[in-house]
């Protein structure tokens, strides 16, 4: 047996320092992970005070800081009840528009379109779709809709609107990749059988991949819920919470983005509190998503 | 009388199915596919409207004006007058392209190396238990909505980061347009930082997708060779996947630039040209997000918002066709997250929000 040359004592040491290098990255990147979701916790958790999630903002009774003169007196800004329930309406309407959208895009793109030339510009276009800003979408409904006053100005809809517009590419994407795992031999024996395509499709394809598609509806749903641009001109400013979509709302993204801007104690402090709840709702859709995905019948 | 057999009413086989049993098969073949077509109707509808709100402002100012005059002023603007060049208000929004160019440039320095040393650190060197448990932490970074970004950004970030920034500024004080001046809190360098840590996660699981596929052959041929472990993921396993490693940067890229909630807080809000990387800024996005309230009564201003919107639409519509070229290519022909192995991904395209 011959022996093998020894590695350099130099190869060794970067060898070493290469590898402690890539360990201190990862650990580097997980550093604003466990930042952030302190400070949510510390600051946010503190804000969570009895009628935060049980009245709605209220601005009548502060005045603003002016520069040189005394503070106001303090003034009870109120909770976050109305962006809350404006964030599940926005967001459920936009669902109701986007996961069947979205999944019918998907099934014609894997069922009918395939490969052709027209199904690849299309999926080509999704995937140019999920790329654009958030802000675009805003600007775009903005536009159509509210300029327009169709039913109203800024109003809840037309927010809704612009979510679903954002959400569709993203359910699209992750339904092909869902609707793609389906074994073709299953498609096959119920075609075989002498099923015409569309019970191939209601009652082979969708039920296998159920599992699959509510996972990547559940993700886009938490994507769309943390938008703040797409609802900054779509949804009004309004403080009051409504069960009607047609009114002007608020969610508790906007609601976090003003907070910010009045840049006072007491609304930094609810901006946190609303900041926790928004994250704890989007934790929440991704882990019932990935518990939902490891459940799968497929991959 | 085997005629008769095998056909039923109208002379039509049995194995045939009546016209009215064949319908649903043809709605749903012709629905399916309006409703695709639909997607490319959106796209051109968004193009249509943003160039229809624009013209406004670039017949008025010039494209040219626009885009590499330095000189944003509204603050002399008083509500609903008329506003036109030379009224009390300019339109030129070339520090806000920078402040766009800047920041993204600094995400990308700060943010794709770690992320590549992140999936390099997962596939190849991390014990296989913790695999899976680290994975999920840094997609989870994705998951953060991006006015949440904002608040920590602006509220935590940029008081304590200030000393660091004015440090690093005094550093390199000696690089013009780098170092130098008085650091103020937020800044271009800080909207940077937190936008690298808002693509961190795209790029890094990306790159993640692309080191996976490097043929264990090659690996194994660089080990058997006497490559030390660094020297047999820089001999490889980067080469291989240099062009998706490239692709998954630019997307990161197309995040970083259309940005906003986020960006809008941390960068200054200045609309004025800061002269180093640590002085306030504001991006193309963050200007529209700002100042869309009190531009909305005036024509020529709200225009020129919407021409913001475009360049923005155009700059994130090539960066992220650029990106698929590359991606596909590494990916073999294959999308990535279009396969069955990579599902992740696509996930993560619907955690990571861009605004």
């Amino acid at each position: 047996v011959t022996e093998l040359p020894k590695i350099s004592a130099r190869r060794r040491r970067t060898d070493k320092i290469m590898r402690g290098l890539v360990a201190l990255a990862t650990a580097i990147a997980l550093v604003p992970l466990v930042l952030i979701i302190y400070y949510l916790l510390h600051k946010g958790l503190s804000a969570w005070s009895s009628g935060f999630f049980t009245t709605d903002p209220n601005l009548s009774q502060c005045f603003p800081h002016i520069p040189g003169a005394p503070p106001p007196p303090p003034c009870n800004i109120g909770g976050i009840k109305s962006a809350i329930l404006g964030t599940l309406e926005i967001v459920g309407l936009a669902t109701v528009i986007a996961v069947p959208l979205g999944i019918l895009v998907a099934l014609w793109l894997t069922e009918y379109g395939k490969q052709s030339p027209f199904a690849n510009i299309v999926r080509y276009f999704v995937d140019v779709m999920t790329g654009v800003p958030s802000i675009v979408f805003g600007l775009f409904i903005y536009t159509l809709l509210v300029v327009s006053h169709i039913g109203g100005d800024a109003v809840g809809w037309k927010g809704a609107l612009a979510l679903a517009l954002l959400m569709t590419p993203i359910v699209v994407r992750s339904s092909e990749v869902v609707l793609l795992l389906v074994p073709s031999s299953l498609r096959e024996a119920a075609l075989a059988l002498g099923a015409p395509r569309w019970r191939v499709v209601t009652r082979v394809i969708l039920p296998t991949s159920l599992s699959g598609l509510i996972t990547g509806a559940l993700l886009a749903i938490a994507r769309g819920a943390g938008e703040t641009a797409p609802l900054l001109f779509t949804i009004g400013a309004a403080h009051v919470a409504t069960a009607d979509l047609g009114q002007p709302m608020n969610s508790l993204p906007t609601q976090i983005f003003s907070d910010l801007g009045q840049n006072t104690d007491q609304f930094v402090n609810r901006a946190w509190g609303a900041a926790l709840t928004l994250v704890a709702m989007i934790l929440i859709l991704n882990l019932i998503a990935r518990a939902i995905a490891r459940r799968s019948r497929l991959a | 009388v085997e005629a008769h057999a095998t056909t039923v009413g109208g002379g039509r086989s049995v194995l045939e199915r009546s016209p009215l049993s064949r319908l649903p098969d043809q709605v749903l073949r012709f629905g399916l596919a309006a409703i695709a077509a639909g997607v490319l109707v959106l796209l051109a509808a968004f193009l249509v409207v943003l160039v229809n709100e624009s013209t406004d402002a670039f017949s008025h100012i010039g494209v040219f004006n626009f885009l590499f005059r330095n000189n944003w002023e509204t603050s002399q603007l008083q509500e609903g007058a008329a506003c036109a060049t030379g009224n009390g208000c300019t339109f030129g929004a070339w520090p806000m392209l920078v402040g766009t160019l800047v920041t993204s440039g600094i995400a990308l320095v700060i943010g794709v190396p770690i992320a590549v040393a992140t999936a390099l650190f997962l596939t190849e060197l991390c014990p296989r238990r913790a695999r899976g448990p680290l994975a999920v932490l840094v997609d989870l970074l994705a998951a953060v909505p991006s006015v949440v970004y904002g608040l920590w950004g602006f509220i935590v970030l940029a008081p304590h980061l200030r000393g660091f920034q004015q440090t690093l500024a005094d550093a390199l004080s000696f690089i013009p347009f780098i170092g130098g001046g008085q650091v103020a809190g937020p800044s271009y360098f800080l909207a940077g930082l937190v936008l690298a840590i808002m693509i961190l996660p795209i790029v890094s699981a990306i790159s993640r997708e692309v080191i996976a596929t490097v043929p264990v052959e090659n690996k194994e041929a660089a080990l058997a060779l006497g490559a030390t472990r660094w020297e047999m993921i820089r001999m490889a396993v980067l080469p291989y996947a240099r062009p998706g490693i490239t692709g998954g940067a630019m997307l990161g890229l197309g995040r970083a630039v259309g940005e906003t909630i986020a960006v809008a807080y941390v960068i200054g809000g200045s609309t004025t040209l800061g002269h180093s990387i640590f002085e306030q800024g504001q991006s193309l996005a963050g200007v529209i997000a700002l100042q869309f309230g009190e531009a909305e009564s005036t024509p020529l201003y709200k225009s020129t918002l919407f021409a913001a919107g475009l360049i923005l639409f155009v700059m994130t519509l090539f960066v992220n066709l650029v990106a698929r070229r590359y991606v596909v290519r590494a990916g073999r022909g294959r999308r990535v997250g279009g396969g069955a192995a990579a599902p992740g991904v696509t996930e993560l395209e619907a955690e990571a929000s861009p605004a």
